[in-house]
């Protein structure tokens, strides 16, 4: 089984503020980590692999410093690993990283299966896996909470609606957005770490992607285009009500219908 | 290509404009000052750089499209076997209010199997047009034929936006559905907001809620966003029926999937505290164990679960899987009332980050009220069965 696992370097702390006057945006540093969500598609990947053999490719797009997630999938356990790293890359949207990530799992040859995460905690869509799905013309599933079965044609997992579970047969090649607490992700090992310290990362440019057109990259190819950020409004409201019961329990009341409780 | 040129002779302070960047892209090699593919072209270090240091070019027009071919803010109708998902009507709601800027109609587009009947539902929300897809291959959702029938829809009408519910189903499709029409989407909107020239302006959270970002999609169609269930208001339901149930169908050879469903197990309705999005919690002011039957009625009207504090469970009265505090569970819901709770620094640290906190408590003076949002002076024997009833009223009209 060839398995492919994109991941992602997220900022370590998702406080950020924007200067209400300036607009910039400011950050606590520089410090990076692996997406949180991503240690639980990348344990997926190792458990099916314990299970039916085979090799994990983990995949990602970002910096040159990007590295570092693709080391610390490593000393996880994943076998190869591919930086997709271009200055034309930068600013994609959904779009745009998605059809990146396809291109470049395209370059590095055939699988059978794709395991993303639930979303990242920075962007937060959710949507990025769905739309590789799409480039590649394989089917998907989300929500996955259990693999169920896997044989030679596909994999049986379990996905997650909102009173019940539906059982999926899918079949190969797929992709599969596993949720959160699928399985307990393993610790890094420091033994693997040393052992794969040396081992060489693939990087990519735009100039090694079967699509050379450059349109289809970074900003050029991103559709939805961010018109400004600004500060959410802050909840630190705070009121007294000293009143009769009767109208303590109507302005309850109406605080819950306006809030969408009742 | 747009891109970034850096002019070095324009440069006065390298280390100060390798600052103005949040995502740390620029650096300086040769005493030169480069971006790298950190750089997200957000386009800062034009604006806060020194005057012309670095310039954007944007050297190839984009292909604009002809955005009067595309009418209409359509709504997918999400539901499970029939039963249609009240985000939709939330949904139709809001685009009857963005389509009133720009005159456009409003569409919903339903799909599934043995549906006919419960479309007419959709006729008491506003909707111009109700298209309807009914087949037997679309029973559950599945990825590809669902997709197929989508975008089959979109070649069809030319809707200038889509909205999509961010359920499980609307958050798997719209990205499919968008990267096949090869445009924009963008997730979980809180704010939308129709333009004269019929962009949409799409607001919604990044970084966890601590950003705003105001989206738009300017030059392609069909704009699509996806909304989450209870962020817009629900129209009342009319008693008219309006609107024309269009009924389409669609070639076999598109509806083959990949997915089969096998099973569905219906999941067991035990819930942890920590995922209720409603939380009621009993306090020491609740006099008999008895009284938490009360409790037990508002927090189930209001689709939450009651949880306790630490007293309640130690006397046993409660589980202590239904604690709050340092020695219990840590909850983040979105509407939390706490009852006769007095608020220990240790129960307020389980549940501060609450988004809305309301209290009742008969002392002004009790520390819960330097937590809560909502300060309810009062007796909760009082204030409860009176609240109670106006809910049931509610429900009941």
């Amino acid at each position: 089984m060839k398995i492919f696992v994109c991941i992602k370097q997220v900022p370590e702390s998702n406080k950020v503020e924007v200067d209400p006057v300036t607009g910039v945006l400011k950050r606590d540093g520089a410090a990076s980590k692996m997406n949180p969500y991503d240690l639980y598609n990348l344990e997926t990947a190792l458990r099916i692999r314990e299970e039916v053999g085979g090799s994990i490719h983990v995949i990602t797009m970002g910096p040159p410093q990007a590295e570092q997630v693709i080391r610390e999938a490593f000393a996880m356990g994943a076998d190869e690993g591919t930086l997709l790293s271009d200055r034309r890359f930068g600013g994609a949207d959904v779009l745009a990283t998605s059809y990146t990530l396809a291109q470049g799992i395209k370059s590095c040859g055939d699988f059978d299966l794709i395991l993303c995460g639930k979303q990242t905690t920075d962007g937060d869509t959710a949507q990025v896996g769905p739309e590789i799905s799409e480039w590649l013309n394989i089917p998907s599933v989300a929500d996955v909470v259990q693999i169920c079965k896997i044989e030679k044609d596909g994999i049986t997992v379990n996905m997650d609606l909102p009173g019940e579970v539906e059982v999926a047969k899918v079949q190969f090649p797929c992709l599969l957005a596993v949720n959160k607490d699928i399985f307990q992700p393993r610790l890094p090992s420091y033994i693997k770490k040393l052992e794969t310290k040396e081992r060489r990362i693939q990087i990519l440019s735009l100039d090694d992607m079967p699509d050379k057109d450059e349109t289809h990259y970074g900003l050029n190819g991103s559709p939805t285009q961010v018109q400004k950020i600004f500060p959410p409004e802050a909840n630190d409201k705070k009121e007294v009500w000293e009143d009769s019961s009767e109208v303590l329990a109507e302005k309850l009341f109406d605080k819950i219908v306006e809030m969408k409780f009742a | 290509m747009a891109k970034l040129i850096v002019h070095q002779e324009k440069i006065t302070d390298n280390q100060k404009l390798i600052e103005v960047c949040p995502f740390g892209a620029m650096e300086e090699k040769e005493g030169k000052v480069t971006i790298n593919a950190a750089c997200k072209m957000c386009r800062l270090c034009v604006k806060k750089g020194p005057q012309g240091a670095v310039e954007y070019v944007e050297d190839e027009v984009r292909e604009e499209i002809n955005k009067d071919e595309w009418k209409g803010i359509a709504v997918y109708v999400d539901h499970v076997d029939g039963v249609i998902h009240p985000v939709t009507y939330e949904l139709l709601g809001k685009a009857r209010e963005l389509a009133a800027v720009t005159g456009h109609p409003v569409y919903a587009l339903f799909m599934g199997k043995n549906i006919s009947e419960r479309s007419r539902e959709l006729q008491h929300y506003g909707a111009d047009k109700i298209f309807v897809y009914d087949e037997p291959e679309l029973d559950r959702f599945k990825i590809e034929p669902y997709t197929a029938v989508f975008e089959d829809f979109i070649n069809r009408i030319k809707p200038s936006s889509v909205l999509v519910g961010a359920t499980t189903v609307g958050r798997q499709l719209a990205p499919r559905v968008a990267a096949r029409m090869r445009t924009g989407l963008t997730a979980d909107c809180t704010v939308l907001q129709m333009n004269e020239n019929t962009d949409l302006s799409q607001i919604r959270p990044a970084f966890g809620g601590n950003i705003m970002a105001h989206i738009k999609t300017p030059y392609h169609r069909p704009q699509m966003a996806t909304v989450r269930y209870k962020i817009m208001n629900a129209p009342k339901r009319m008693e008219q029926e309006s609107g024309e149930i269009v009924n389409c169908t669609i070639g076999r050879e598109k509806l083959k999937a990949n997915v089969e469903v096998l099973d569905i197990v219906l999941k067991e309705k035990e819930k942890f505290i920590e995922n209720s999005d409603v939380l009621v919690v009993a306090g020491r002011g609740v006099k008999k164990q008895e009284d938490l039957n009360m409790l037990h009625r508002l927090a189930e009207l209001l689709g939450g679960q009651l949880a306790c504090t630490r007293p309640m469970a130690e006397a046993g009265w409660m589980d202590a899987k239904y604690q709050i505090g340092l020695s219990g569970r840590t909850v983040r819901p979105k509407l939390i009332i706490t009852c006769g709770v007095s608020g220990s620094v240790q129960f307020a640290a389980g549940m501060n980050h609450s988004e809305n906190i309301f209290a009742i408590n008969k002392d002004a003076k009790a520390p819960i009220f330097k937590t809560a949002h909502y300060c309810m002076v009062g007796d909760l024997y009082e204030v409860i069965p009176q609240l109670i009833k106006k809910v049931e009223e509610k429900k009941g009209a």
